[in-house]
């Protein structure tokens, strides 16, 4: 297949979707790929009211975001591949991709934009591998998406919003939530969220992990253990729980096995999830014409996903000469300082600072 | 550890709260029905500022300024209290009555109780503090699924309330 002047987005989450309606608004063609069955991404199971500003869409619940976007999608005629996985990206962007399991393609893009996500970190414990045991995204999957209930009495590891947020949900869905674990001495959500499920009677263990998770053929109960200040478990601090699920809310990270085949240049920043492909304030990584958006651009929210998509989109149709030099960087300065609003503040700056690291590192190395 | 108390605890201690631009004095209580926001951390949200018709929540600029709250201003009205997607606003009214305040709170639990109801009020960490009287549901579409509930319960618990045991 050959194109001219093709836009390829592959993801079709927050970012992704974003990316390809900017690009199309000024009449970029645009394919976007994703490997699921339907678009949106992790949108369709946030069924939260976001925080933000009315330019963020404050206050409207991620699902809601999900169909805007998915409107604006089909009222722009983009063209919208699911159920076709990407595995590969030649150096001149053949992008080769595999629909349905079945067809092989190739398609020729001038420019692509990854926005692949991220998937959930997992740790290790006796006893991780019995069923039962889920990523905490998984379990909000289920009750959100499937509307089936993964157990009735759920442990959550992980303080920061993701363990937070789901720990809300699994009540609503009309689960127990038994108690929520954080290693660290301090809870690493929002304290509007925190506050929410501990009005709600649900427990915090700071300074805790688990030890070890019981069953024979499924989880029955779970051990945790109280961490010392070098996070060591203290011996007699043990405490069993009973509980027939375990949900972990451990971090996630950066989707990059895309960017690493195309030859992107990575740096590692641990704060926003670990290697991560160095780009530009257009979102341009080191491989000429290939973008990137969204968590695989580092560990954030769909609200910044949804801003970075535009950036890609903006500059990767102003690169196939569809927005003038001016509007071009009008409208990216725009998106920059609605994504400065965003990154401030006490949880904030910390990614800002970081995000402000990774694109020094793109000045030295261009 | 007081101070510490919304990091380790999980919800603020009262002394948090008094240290937080926008909460209540016992003066602005008597007044009538006021928005009372629990919200001490400074994330990047201001729809309580965008939703208040009398301009008296102000966030600013930046976003993650904590909100202040001008209690001359406001009415009670309870607007702000579904459009906070913190969940972290309710509505209190010491005057309610000669023996009982009033307290209107976001809920987005099913199933949902019924006006007249009895349910039991609870404090920030979950603990059972006393019955109140369902007085009215909220749950226009302008709130967007999260409800509004009012409960009327006895004064002298007035400012350990903010919300109920779920059904």
């Amino acid at each position: 297949m050959n194109n001219n002047g093709l836009i390829v987005v592959i993801g079709a989450g927050p970012a992704g979707l974003s990316a390809a309606i900017e690009a199309a608004k000024v009449g970029a063609k645009v394919i976007v790929i994703d490997e699921n069955e339907k678009p949106g991404g992790q949108l369709f199971k946030q069924i939260h009211k976001f925080f933000g500003s009315k330019e963020h869409k404050a206050g409207t619940r991620g699902i809601e975001i999900g169909v805007q976007l998915l409107e604006e999608t089909a009222k722009l005629n983009i063209e919208v591949w699911l159920n076709t996985e990407v595995c590969g990206i030649e150096n001149n962007r053949e992008i080769w991709v595999i629909r349905d399991k079945k067809q092989s393609v190739s398609l020729k893009a001038d420019k692509i934009i990854l926005a692949t996500g991220a998937i959930e970190n997992a740790v290790v414990f006796p006893g991780w591998t019995l069923p039962g045991v889920v990523g905490a995204g998984a379990a909000q999957t289920m009750i959100n998406i499937s509307r089936v209930l993964p157990g009735k009495k759920v442990l959550m590891l992980g303080s920061g919003n993701v363990g937070v947020i789901v720990s809300y949900q699994l009540l609503q869905a009309g689960a127990e939530v038994v108690a929520i674990v954080e290693a660290s001495p301090r809870l690493g959500g929002y304290g509007v969220h925190t506050a929410k499920v501990c009005r709600a009677g649900v427990p915090f263990y700071t300074s805790h992990t688990i030890s070890k998770v019981i069953g024979e053929t499924k989880v029955e109960a779970a051990e945790i253990v109280k961490l010392d200040g070098n996070w060591k478990p203290i011996p007699g601090t043990e405490k069993v729980l009973e509980v027939d699920t375990v949900c972990l809310a451990t971090g996630l990270n950066p989707l990059t096995e895309l960017a690493w085949i195309a030859g992107c240049k990575f740096h590692y920043i641990p704060e926003l999830g670990g290697h991560l492909p160095i780009h530009n304030r257009a979102m341009e990584t080191t491989v000429e014409g290939i973008y990137v958006a969204g968590d695989i651009s580092g560990i954030e929210e769909a609200s910044t996903a949804m801003e970075e998509g535009r950036l890609a989109g903006i500059n990767g149709a102003a690169s196939l000469g569809l927005i003038e030099e001016i509007e071009r960087e009008k409208l990216t300065q725009e998106v920059w300082d609605r994504l400065d609003a965003l990154r401030c503040g006490q949880f904030g700056q910390k990614r800002k600072d970081a995000k402000d690291r990774l694109l020094a590192v793109e000045k030295e190395v261009v | 550890m007081e101070k510490q108390y919304l990091k380790t605890i999980g919800s603020p201690s009262l002394e948090e709260l008094k240290n937080s631009p926008a909460f209540p004095t016992e003066e602005d209580y008597k007044k009538g029905p006021i928005a009372v926001i629990e919200c001490i951390e400074e994330i990047p949200c201001n729809p309580c500022e965008t939703s208040c018709f009398k301009g008296a929540i102000v966030v600013g600029k930046p976003i993650t300024n904590l909100p202040q709250i001008d209690f001359q201003k406001c009415v009670g009205c309870g607007i702000c209290v579904a459009a906070c997607p913190g969940l972290a606003i309710y509505i209190k009214d010491y005057t309610y009555a000669e023996e009982e305040a009033l307290i209107s709170f976001p809920y987005e639990y099913l199933p949902l109780p019924k006006v007249g109801d009895i349910v039991t009020l609870a404090g920030r960490r979950g603990e059972e503090i006393c019955e109140g009287k369902v007085t009215k549901i909220n749950n226009t579409k302008v709130n967007n699924h999260t409800v509004v509930l009012s409960v009327s319960f006895p004064k002298n618990n007035f400012l350990e309330v903010i919300t109920m045991k779920r059904l």
